[in-house]
């Protein structure tokens, strides 16, 4: 029973990670139109950003602000010169773009930083809490409790401010909202500037989980978290936490269950193939029909 | 008899040496090393890159065709690979000690055609959900589909027939070697095969098809193209080259290991193809040609954190071609500078330089065109009318440019 109970509170919050990159990945595609490849790798540029940080300052707190900085510096970066130039043009073009820009990342982050992975467990070593006979890291609570934080603080900011209204009003129809005066440019800029900012949060609990950080940490948690993205409906906030949770609930279960716990991958991925055959907008998603 | 004759006369008619170089390039390639091999031996280095270059050309063609012709993303063409390399290498090892004693040619065919049969008809299975989706999510289902095959065989133990272990690491798998001499000749035979298929099948009617449903979707079901059927046609195919591709690779490789098939491995097949440029299958050969060749000597230049810049040399070439063709702003940029300019430029250089001058033709003895009355100056003409195309933004681009209006010289 005791072991239930720790698992599923692993799964939460290893599902408030995933959700944390789902939200990214939603609000860029919901907004942009676009499937951001190198948002997995963003979140390695945050880890990479705290190892520095951290090792330069000390401080976690102050290293993981630097990193949400690093991060959307280089998210505005790679949508000003990558991907706005291709604005309007095919989204196979895109698409392509945007695996160019993630192996980009990770091939400049292996020859700044080496291949190797860096041990980070001086950060994520936080103890354990003890409640009875339930055990739980210290870190995966703080994981819960960020994810729970920003999640909400995210649908209070889109549905509240004029921004967020903006924001929103973009992702709906991107000329329409042109001719009431919105400046669209600007509004993806603060998407992905956002997300960039999500994903390095995400980055610090992911260390916080696996205390270590290497060049191809972010590309598997990303393609996972696009998974739960679409699990959710992509394009709908709501949905990428639903799909963020239930993902990191199954990935903890599975891993759980000796046998299975080898195929955990492929699990997941089935689930996306299965979901994308049953209900392609996913399970909250919006359908839209394609007009000539 | 006569029709044989109007064929033959069609084919004279449509004959033009921009589509079949390439045959004769494959044709040369392999004639030439096959001597050299025969007659002096080739230096062992040398035989690996040419096998690697033949079933990365395979790859690439089979890429090709989706991404180039479909307009769709494959992110798993690894997986297909994979699955050639591992049932059809495994086929192999039960064929090989029954045949090879007479035949070992035929066990590689027949394990080549089974290792395709079953990539292809794991492209049927893909090509499912496709037909629902497209773009970003079908993407990312060829991606869950090469990562489920990677996963599954890392995990899978094989088996001979007596029940000993073919191999003891779990995910690699020891595979039958087709005579390391010739093999390249065989692959670059299967390239050439594989090129006819493919420029055939994109000329065809179906071709037409594939291409009109690249370009509009809902266009092309409005005027009765069966969507569904041409999609997973052009799925199993591209499977079954790429499982083809896959039984190459194990017999040129030996042992396979089930983790090289991953994300990155589908990569680099999409740099030769996006390099070689996007429906353009020659490209695509030369792009693996030559991002073969560049892998191989890299390797052993690069070693260790400095094979980061291999990557970054592949990325920079995803995005800059990328952003290059497709980037709506670089319109005039492209039309100015590109490669059929520049060739043009040359070509125009050269002829000047080795031709006498020629005399500049007088202005006052040209015709005038308003006095051209052959033609009569109100017909509209249909044709240059109907093949009119319509950019996808919808500027109005003339096929040719406007002839002056014959009233306004009066």
């Amino acid at each position: 029973m005791i072991d239930i109970i720790t698992t599923i509170i692993n799964g939460l919050s290893l599902g408030g990670v995933y959700a944390l990159i789902a939200l990214g990945y939603t609000m860029v595609y919901g907004i942009a139109k676009m499937l951001n490849f190198a948002h997995g790798d963003i979140i390695m540029v945050g880890g990479f950003s705290i190892f520095v940080f951290f090792n330069m300052i000390g401080q976690p707190l102050l290293a993981v602000a630097a990193a949400i900085i690093v991060c959307i510096v280089v998210g505005l970066l790679t949508e000003r010169f990558a991907y706005r130039p291709l604005r309007g043009a095919s989204p196979l073009a895109v698409l392509i773009t945007a695996i160019g820009v993630s192996y980009l990342l990770q091939s400049l982050a292996q020859i700044i930083f080496g291949a190797a992975p860096k041990k980070m467990s001086a950060f994520s070593d936080l103890g354990m809490l003890n409640i009875g006979e339930l055990k739980v890291k210290i870190a995966t609570l703080i994981t819960l409790g960020v994810a729970t934080v920003i999640m909400i603080a995210l649908t209070l900011f889109i549905n509240k401010t004029k921004v967020g209204k903006a924001m929103l009003a973009v992702s709906e129809d991107r000329g329409a909202a042109q001719l009431m005066g919105i400046n669209v440019n600007f509004v993806i800029a603060l998407t992905f500037a956002i997300g960039s900012a999500l994903a390095a949060v995400a980055g610090a609990s992911y260390i916080l989980q696996n205390p270590t950080v290497n060049v191809s940490m972010g590309s598997m948690p990303g393609i996972k978290a696009f998974t739960a993205a679409v699990i959710g409906g992509i394009g709908s906030i709501p949905g990428a936490m639903l799909g963020g949770i239930l993902l990191g609930l199954i990935e903890t279960i599975c891993n759980a269950i000796p046998g299975l716990s080898d195929y955990t991958i492929a699990i997941e991925f089935a689930l996306l193939i299965l979901i994308l055959l049953v209900k392609p907008t996913g399970l909250l998603g919006k359908k839209r029909r394609e007009k000539v | 008899m006569s029709g044989f004759t109007t064929y033959l006369k069609s084919i004279k008619r449509s004959f033009k040496l921009k589509n079949f170089i390439m045959y004769f390039i494959l044709a040369f390639v392999i004639i030439l090393f096959g001597t050299l091999n025969s007659v002096t031996g080739l230096k062992r280095s040398t035989v690996t890159l040419l096998e690697q270059m033949s079933y990365s050309m395979i790859m690439a063609l089979s890429l090709s065709l989706v991404v180039g012709f479909l307009g769709e993303l494959s992110l798993g063409h690894a997986g297909f690979m994979s699955l050639g390399a591992f049932l059809g290498g495994y086929m192999q090892t039960y064929l090989y000690p029954s045949l090879t004693a007479g035949a070992p040619l035929l066990s590689l065919v027949l394990s080549m055609l089974i290792g395709g049969l079953i990539a292809a008809a794991f492209g049927f299975v893909i090509g499912l959900p496709a037909l629902r989706l497209k773009g970003d999510y079908l993407a990312i289902v060829t991606l869950a589909f090469g990562e489920i095959v990677k996963v599954i065989f890392t995990n899978v133990k094989f088996y001979a027939l007596d029940g000993r272990l073919l191999s003891t690491t779990v995910g690699v798998l020891k595979t039958g070697r087709y005579d390391q001499k010739s093999l390249f000749i065989i692959g670059f035979i299967v390239v050439l095969l594989t090129m006819i298929f493919i420029q055939n099948f994109i000329k065809s009617k179906h071709g037409n098809a594939v291409m009109a449903i690249r370009d509009n979707e809902i266009a092309a079901r409005a005027m009765g193209v069966n969507v569904t059927f041409y999609k997973l046609l052009v799925f199993v195919i591209s499977a079954f080259f790429a499982g083809l591709a896959g039984v190459l690779y194990s017999n040129a490789s030996h042992n396979i290991n089930a983790a090289d098939f991953d994300y990155n491995y589908s990569i680099n097949f999409l740099v030769m193809v996006v390099l070689g440029g996007m429906g353009n299958l020659n490209g695509s050969i030369l792009a693996a040609a030559l991002i073969s060749f560049l892998n191989n000597k890299l390797q052993t230049i690069l070693t260790g954190d400095m094979a980061g810049f291999k990557n970054l040399f592949y990325a920079l070439i995803l995005i800059l071609i990328v952003i290059y063709n497709n980037a709506p702003k670089l319109r005039g940029f492209r039309a100015k500078y590109n490669l059929r300019n520049l060739f043009n430029f040359v070509k125009a250089k050269l002829t000047k330089l080795f031709t006498k001058k020629q005399p500049v033709p007088d202005p006052a003895a040209e015709v005038e065109y308003g006095a051209d009355w052959d033609k009569i100056p109100t017909k509209i003409e249909m044709d240059a009318l109907l093949s009119t195309d319509f950019t996808p933004d919808n500027t109005y681009v003339p096929d040719k440019a406007d002839k002056p209006k014959e009233g306004g010289k009066e």
